[in-house]
C-alpha cells in the first residue's frame, strides 16, 4: 500500500514545516490536504495510514482534513472545460479533444496546518508570520 | 495562552521526495548524463528490453543501471552479466523507489566508477504501473513500458502513470499474431490520455522496432548533453 510511503512523505514534510517554526513548538490540531482524483492516492488510506503514523509523535492528536478535487480538463479546441471520463478514453466531450490541458486533479498538496504555540506570550510581534 | 493559528503551506506532499529528486538532479547536471526513469507493470519486459538496448548501445554510450528490485537480486545479475556496471536497490516492502533510495544508489556507483564518464543512467524502478508514478527520482524523462498482453485498456486504467509518461514503449510486439489486440487501439488511449507521448512499438525478443527507439535515446542522449554545454558557454 503506497499511502504508506505517501504518510511517511507527508511527516517528513511536516517536519520541515516544523523546522521553519523553531525554536517554537507546535502543537499541530489539523493537517488540511488538497488530493487530486488524477492522483494515485486513496483519501481513505491515507487517513488510516496517518492516524496510525501518528501515534506517539509530535503530530499525535492531529487530524487529517482531506479535501478532494475532481478531475478537470480543458479542450484545447473550444477553451471549455470538462469532467474527462474514463469511459470516452478522458476526450473531451465537445470537440472529441485528446486529455491536454489538465486544471485540476493532480493536487497532492498540504494546504494548510492548523497549531497553536505553547507558552505563546500575548505580544503580537511574537505571532509568526502568517 | 493558546491562540489557534493556521499556515497556509501550499506545500507539495511529497514535498520532502521532491527535494531529494531535485539534489539527485543536480548531481545529474553536474555529471553531464542523461537519467531515465524506467518504470512498468511487472514482466512487460523492462530487463530483457534493457540487455538488448544495453548491448546495443554499448559502443556509442557509457552506461550504468540503478537496478529497483522489492526483494531478490536477479535482474542485476542478468544486467551485470551485459556488462554493464549495475548497482541493486532492494526497496524491500516499497513498491517504488523514492529519491532518497535513488540517493543512496548513487553514493554505491560513486565508489565503483567516476558518474562524470556515464552519458546515459537507467533506473529500472519496481514493477508496478501506480505509486513510481508519483514519485520522482530525479529522472529527466520517464519512460513507460506496457506489454501488447497486457491490453488494449491499460492507459485508461492506470492513466496516472501513461500521463506521466513522456515516452511510452509497447513491447512484446512479436506476439500479436496470436493475441486478439488492436495495436493502434493501445497507442490511442495512450495518446488520448497524454497527447504529447513518444510511442514506440517493439520486441525485445524479435528486436522489431529496437532501431527506432535506439535512435532516440541516442538524439535524446546528444540532446541533453549539447544544451547543458549551450547553457555552461553563456
Amino acid at each position: 500500500m503506497h499511502e504508506v510511503d505517501m504518510t511517511k512523505c507527508l511527516l517528513l514534510s511536516m517536519e520541515e514545516w516544523k523546522r521553519g517554526q523553531e525554536p517554537q513548538t507546535p502543537v499541530v490540531t489539523a493537517v488540511h490536504l488538497q488530493v487530486g482524483a488524477f492522483t494515485c492516492v486513496e483519501p481513505e488510506a491515507l487517513r488510516f495510514t496517518f492516524a496510525a503514523a501518528v501515534q506517539g509523535s509530535w503530530l499525535d492528536g492531529s487530524t487529517l482534513e482531506i479535501e478532494s478535487v475532481p478531475l478537470r480538463a480543458r479542450c484545447l479546441a473550444c477553451s471549455s472545460a470538462y469532467n474527462p471520463d474514463p469511459e470516452r478514453a478522458y476526450r473531451s466531450p465537445c470537440c472529441d479533444r485528446p486529455m491536454e490541458e489538465i486544471v485540476s486533479g493532480r493536487e497532492l498538496r498540504i494546504r494548510s496546518v492548523d497549531y497553536s504555540l505553547p507558552h505563546q506570550i500575548s505580544d503580537p510581534a511574537a505571532v509568526p508570520p502568517r | 495562552m493558546h491562540m489557534p493559528l493556521s499556515d497556509t503551506l501550499g506545500l507539495n506532499l511529497l514535498a520532502a521526495n521532491q527535494h531529494q529528486a531535485e539534489h539527485n538532479r543536480e548531481h545529474f547536471e553536474a555529471w553531464n548524463l542523461l537519467c531515465l526513469n524506467v518504470m512498468s507493470s511487472p514482466g512487460a519486459g523492462k530487463t530483457s528490453l534493457l540487455e538488448r538496448t544495453i548491448t546495443a548501445l554499448a559502443p556509442q554510450l557509457e552506461m550504468a543501471v540503478l537496478e529497483g528490485d522489492m526483494t531478490t537480486q536477479l535482474d542485476a545479475q542478468r544486467l551485470e552479466a551485459v556488462g554493464v556496471p549495475v548497482v541493486p536497490i532492494t526497496t524491500g516492502r516499497a513498491c517504488h523507489l523514492d529519491a532518497a533510495m535513488v540517493s543512496g544508489g548513487l553514493r554505491q556507483l560513486q565508489a565503483r566508477l567516476n558518474p562524470a564518464d556515464l552519458d546515459l543512467l537507467w533506473v529500472e524502478n519496481v514493477g508496478n504501473l501506480v505509486c513510481p508514478a508519483e514519485f520522482e527520482v530525479g529522472e529527466h524523462l520517464k519512460v513507460a513500458l506496457l506489454s501488447v498482453t497486457e491490453g488494449e485498456d491499460k492507459p485508461l486504467k492506470y492513466p496516472v502513470m501513461f500521463r506521466e509518461a513522456d515516452c511510452v514503449l509497447i513491447t512484446k510486439v512479436d506476439l500479436l499474431p496470436y493475441l486478439s489486440i488492436d495495436v493502434s487501439r493501445i497507442e490511442a488511449h495512450i495518446h488520448a490520455v497524454n497527447p504529447e507521448a513518444v510511442v514506440f512499438q517493439l520486441s525485445a525478443s524479435s528486436g522489431a522496432g529496437l532501431d527506432a527507439w535506439h535512435q532516440w535515446l541516442l538524439a535524446t542522449t546528444r540532446e541533453r548533453s549539447c544544451r547543458a554545454e549551450l547553457a555552461e558557454v553563456g
